[in-house]
């Protein structure tokens, strides 16, 4: 039965974990809920952006300052390489969003409308011709 | 010098199409950067082809990145199996560059071409670094170098379609969240063992032992490379993009990142988290197994009622890599060579398809099927290029396809699973039915009044031709891709199991 | 010249045929001149290679592994050359009859037909020369595939139609039950090879026996075993030439040839017989043969009734190998070679009254057998023959047949072996009785096609087509005479795992 009584100081032990999921979970749903294209970046930068905490928190050592070599051999250092990794993501997110937000600039000046459910029209009538859609819902 | 050059193949193999892309840009209009891009494919193949002489044996390379040893360095590990998808890639960009010339010249405008190029080195890059390296988080870097280059590369379609650039934005988000789940299960993993050396991982975890971290972990990759390998029912984005793309991006990457994702699987799933990882095998028989099944025929049937050629076979790559999945899901030698051969014998059939209907898109200006009627007259080798391939897809015997087939029954029935092997033979069945959709078009009904249709340029039948000549080759003499898929499964299995002895 | 190098050249000749005939597509006479000397060459080295192999000797060539363990392996056994030597001598004939026919008829597209034509030959004889079941496997696909163009030649949506059911029964099944069957032997026995007394007895579960010749019967769908029989009548739009060489001989004959070989060489008649794996099998055969012959009696269409004719003799051959004895396989043997000279004959006479007449009904024959008395007679000579009456060829396979079915105690099949002839008399000998007894009909303003030709003006087709016909009918009776020789031939097909050496 102890098992599934809260255990407070676990859940706040790892807050950090709560944290990411808790942005994870935003960032995704905002991803996919969301018509509008640049919601959807701004909700893929969140979800990415989570994995960044997850990475960085990880690499946190109770105690343990920046790693910047010292000559004291009993400084405690945080563990550098998860941040390292992190400084790649970091540039790899920048340009998936870079990326993403040019796509979103050229779709607006070809399909006027950078609302999902617009240019899914425009592409059911380039399909299916205008008439098709006329007699379709409303 | 040139034992120089030998000591770093490894990493000329990345580093040479890394540095030659932003030069490509510099090249300015006309054939230049082309020339140079082609030049630069050709240099990557031959590298490869000389890694995989070197690994056929059965050695293993590892290459220290700037001289730090591993695990804290950065380690290019190659063995038969990266060799192999490192042949595969590069032989396949060495293929469509010759082809992309004039394909490329009728569908992307002048000024552009030289990005084109670039992007088109920096996604061979990133494909090559993938297959290459023995590092977890480099594979995310360099997916995410190859699927950056695919975006844009698809959304160069645009000038032909404007869909491209939905297109292209669709498969960003879902390549991009697949991504992200793949460094999610990669920190959980970092977590539990602080290293990402993959050979370093597998020791560890299994001085580790199971853990739910670990389980959460392995589910994360396993989700994120599902979805850059479009495994259904995360395929969503494949369709669209591959039938908007230029046909040289669609020709080169149908070949060639979904295989590499495949590998990423593989690797992953095998090496790092070893062959006899309960959770794991689970996972497969539970969720993969089934997955790959409806995979085949769900994707199969939605081919059947494509009037696109190019979205009928993209349809189509999704089927087929129900194939790979189920190879692998059978956890066997057998199964794992099924998975393995199929990576090349898919790759050669499929981007030959793809180039034929390149063809058919240079000259009677679409793709759509019910307005192929009589090609067969007008442009023979293109479409006897497409019987072909056609075949092999199907799998009939004396074509690669036969080849993948018959291991992938042969490993069934291994397993006594009785209804799978019917069940791969029926959906071969149904390959059938749109191939023969195709070919009846072509030769058997009469071409549309006052059409003119010429021959394709020889610049694109020959590599369609030689994609041809390879998938028959290898179908009727299968026993060198064969030995190397079974020297590679060995690897999988025989690595970890090594490993867990001890 | 040895022997090996013989067979490598008989699957040779065809094969260049092909492209010599692909370049001089626009010469037409040059073409089929090339034809008919291919033909003849083709046959001259089978029949050398015969002479060696009823002197004893097995020649074989492995061309390529395919796969580890698994070759492209050719190797000459008595069964395979006599499917050989049936296959490639009427190719002479039907290669003279199809220039009268495809000329008389004005088909067009003639070279895209004589390349698929080499092809298909090529391919049933490499059917007939392969060394193991994955070579046979392999051109058994080539021949589906390589026929597939002639079904559909005429282009229209009938042909079109017919060609997709030709194509989808026989992929379907050669895909779905016979590969799989394939697979399984070699997971089984690790081999392929065709060996004498069969390669699964001791690698099997006698209880799965059953089930994997299930696999194998069903899955050659070119033997044409009910209810996956619908392949061959709806092949019956290609030419009539085809209809004849592949329909009558190459295509239906190597579906029973695998299954003979199946039966002999991968089972092993004495291991079937000892499991009983076969006894179902034996109905299944029985039933087909009556059924289809029950189905000929209501055909109209000429040439829908001799497909149904086919359909069923084919399972005489499936009834042999079922019966699972030695005089079954000499039977069903001796089968392969009479049947395909009285049905080619069939076929040829139907063409050639297309040809002249434009007739293609049953019912439309009416008076017409003093205008072409050759055909009607070659065809009256065949019917015979296919009916089993002395001194016609196919008498004494049926002799064999009822011998077999006598030494398995399986009366009920010499009872339905009977009733067979009798309904073969019923639907073959109607046809000659109804030309040259039934008075002619008044013309009735017809709409068919053929209207154009006045039937009074009807006389016998074009000499190309006559003499072939000629041909295949006094081969009927040869066949008769010639028996003693292949039987002792036949006797030499192994049926007893040789003693270990």
């Amino acid at each position: 039965m102890s098992d599934i009584v809260l255990d407070l100081d676990f859940v706040l032990g790892h807050y950090n974990y709560w944290m990411f999921v808790i942005l994870m979970m935003t960032g995704l749903y905002v991803t996919v809920s969301r018509g509008n294209l640049i919601k959807k970046i701004v909700g893929l930068n969140l979800f990415q952006t989570s994995v960044f905490m997850l990475y960085i928190s990880m690499g946190k050592v109770i105690g343990g300052t920046a790693p910047i070599l010292l000559d004291d051999p009993d400084t405690v250092y945080s563990n550098p390489l998860p941040h390292v990794l992190i400084l790649t993501a970091i540039v790899v997110g920048i340009a998936t969003t870079a990326l993403a937000l040019a796509l979103v600039v050229r779709i607006r000046e070809t399909y006027g409308t950078v609302e999902e459910d617009d240019i899914l029209k425009l592409e059911h009538e380039m399909d299916f011709g205008t008439q098709a859609h006329d007699g379709g819902r409303h | 010098m040139p034992g120089l050059i030998e000591a770093n193949l490894p990493a000329l193999q990345v580093v040479l199409p890394l540095v030659a892309a932003p030069i490509c840009a510099m090249l300015g209009k006309g054939s230049r950067a082309w020339a140079f891009a082609t030049l630069v494919a050709f240099l990557a193949f031959a590298i490869s082809i000389s890694l995989f002489i070197a690994t056929y044996g059965g050695q293993v390379i590892s290459y220290e990145m700037g001289g730090w040893a591993p695990p804290l360095g950065i380690e290019y590990r190659i063995d038969v199996l990266n060799a192999f998808v490192l042949m595969i890639v590069s032989g396949m960009a060495a293929l469509v560059l010759p082809y992309a010339h004039r394909s490329v010249a009728a569908e992307i405008p002048a000024e552009r071409q030289p990005f084109f190029y670039t992007a088109f080195l920096l996604c061979l890059t990133g494909l090559l670094g993938v297959a290459i390296t023995g590092d977890a988080f480099n594979v995310f870097v360099f997916l995410e170098i190859s699927s950056l280059s695919t975006y844009a590369l698809v959304a160069s379609g645009s000038w032909r379609n404007k869909r491209a650039l939905t297109a292209a934005y669709n498969y960003l988000i879902m390549g991009t969240v697949g991504a992200t789940f793949f460094v999610i299960g990669i920190g959980m993993i970092y977590m539990i063992t602080g290293t990402l050396n993959m050979a370093d991982l597998a020791t560890r975890i299994i001085e580790h032992g199971d853990s739910r971290t670990l389980r959460m972990g392995f589910v994360f990759i396993f989700i994120g490379v599902g979805l850059k390998l479009a495994m259904f029912p995360l395929h969503l984005w494949l369709p669209n993009a591959y039938t908007f793309a230029p046909t040289a991006v669609t020709a080169f990457v149908a070949a060639t990142a979904t295989k590499v994702a495949v590998y990423v699987l593989l690797r992953f799933m095998f090496t790092v988290f070893g062959f006899d990882y309960e959770f794991q095998a689970e996972t497969l028989k539970n969720v993969l197994l089934p997955v790959a099944l409806v995979a085949m025929f769900a994707a199969s049937l939605v081919a059947i009622f494509q009037d696109d050629l190019k979205r009928m076979l993209a349809y189509s790559s999704i089927a087929q890599i129900g194939y790979m999945l189920l190879g692998l899901a059978f956890l066997t030698h057998t199964g794992l060579m099924a998975t393995i051969v199929h990576l090349f014998n898919h790759a050669v059939t499929k981007g030959a398809l793809f180039m034929v209907a390149g063809c058919f898109i240079l000259s009677a200006g679409t793709s759509s099927i019910s307005s192929l009627r009589g090609i067969g007259r007008d442009m023979p080798w293109t479409t006897a290029a497409f019987v072909a391939g056609g075949m092999s897809l199907i799998g009939l015997p004396l074509t690669v396809g036969f080849i993948s087939k018959w291991y992938l029954v042969q490993a069934a029935l291994e397993l006594g699973w009785w209804p799978v092997a019917l069940l791969i033979m029926a959906s071969s069945l149904l390959a059938i039915v749109y191939v023969w959709r195709v070919v009846e078009a072509a030769y058997l009904k009469p071409a549309p009044e006052g059409v003119t249709r010429r021959e394709a340029p020889l610049s694109m039948l020959i590599p369609a031709w030689i994609l041809v000549g390879l998938s028959i080759w290898f179908g009727v003499s299968a026993t060198l891709t064969t030995t190397a898929a079974s020297r590679a499964a060995d690897v999988l299995i025989g690595s970890s199991q090594m490993l867990w002895e001890e | 010249m040895t022997d090996a190098n013989a067979l490598l050249l008989a699957l040779s000749i065809p094969t260049v045929t092909m492209f010599l005939i692909a370049m001089s597509g626009s010469r037409p006479n040059i073409r089929d001149g090339i034809s008919i000397v291919a033909s003849i060459c083709t046959f001259a080295v089978v029949l050398r290679l015969l002479e060696s192999v009823m002197a004893g000797a097995r020649p074989s060539v492995t061309l390529v592994e395919v796969m580890p363990g698994l070759t492209i392996n050719f190797s000459i056994e008595p069964l395979g050359m006599l499917f050989a030597t049936v296959a490639s001598g009427l190719w002479i004939v039907t290669a003279i009859y199809s220039i009268g026919y495809m000329r008389g008829a004005q088909e067009k597209k003639q070279t895209r037909f004589y390349i698929c034509f080499a092809l298909a030959i090529a391919s049933a004889l490499a059917i007939a020369f392969s060394g193991n079941l994955f070579t046979l496997f392999i051109f058994y696909e080539v021949l589906t595939i390589s026929t597939y163009p002639l079904v559909a030649h005429k282009e229209t949506p009938e042909a079109r139609a017919g060609a997709r059911v030709y194509l989808g029964i026989l992929m379907t099944t050669s895909i779905l039950f016979l590969l799989v069957a394939v697979i399984w032997t070699w997971n089984l026995a690790g081999t392929m090879e065709f060996r004498a007394g069969g390669i699964l007895e001791g690698n099997i579960d006698p209880a799965y026996v059953p089930f994997l010749l299930a696999l194998f019967a069903f899955g050659i769908g070119k033997a044409a075993l009910m209810p996956f029989h619908r392949w061959l009548p709806a092949a019956m739009v290609a030419p009539t030439p085809v209809s004849a060489l592949l329909h009558a001989v190459a295509v239906v004959k190597a579906g029973v040839f695998t299954m003979l070989k199946v039966g002999t060489y991968i089972f092993g008649v004495g291991f079937l017989s000892k499991t009983g794996a076969s006894e179902w099998l034996v109905w299944v055969a029985g039933a087909s043969i009556l059924i289809a012959s029950i189905i000929a009696l209501t055909k109209d269409d000429l040439k829908a009734r001799l497909a149904y004719s086919t359909v069923s003799q084919l399972s005489y051959i499936t009834l042999g190998v079922a019966l699972a004895n030695q005089m079954g396989v000499i039977g069903g043997s001796m089968h392969i070679a009479m049947h395909a000279m009285g049905k080619i004959t069939l076929f040829m006479c139907a063409g050639a009254i297309y040809v002249a007449a434009h007739k293609t009904k049953v019912s439309e024959l009416d008076g017409l057998g003093p205008k072409m008395p050759v055909t009607f007679i070659c065809f009256t000579i065949a019917s015979l023959s296919i009916i089993g009456l002395p001194p016609f060829g196919g008498a004494w396979s049926k002799w064999y047949l009822l011998l077999a079915a006598a030494n398995a105690g399986q009366v009920v099949m010499i009872v339905v072996l009977m009733l067979s002839s009798l309904l073969n008399v019923a639907y073959l000998l109607a046809i000659p009785g109804r030309a040259f007894f039934a008075p002619p009909k008044k013309q009735v303003a017809h709409s068919l096609g053929a209207a154009a030709s006045p039937s009074d003006g009807i006389e016998e087709a074009p000499l190309f087509c006559l003499v072939p016909i000629c041909l295949t009918a006094i081969g009927c009776i040869v066949l008769f005479f010639a028996v003693g020789g292949l039987y002792e031939y036949l006797l030499s097909i192994p049926i007893l795992p040789e003693a270990a050496p």
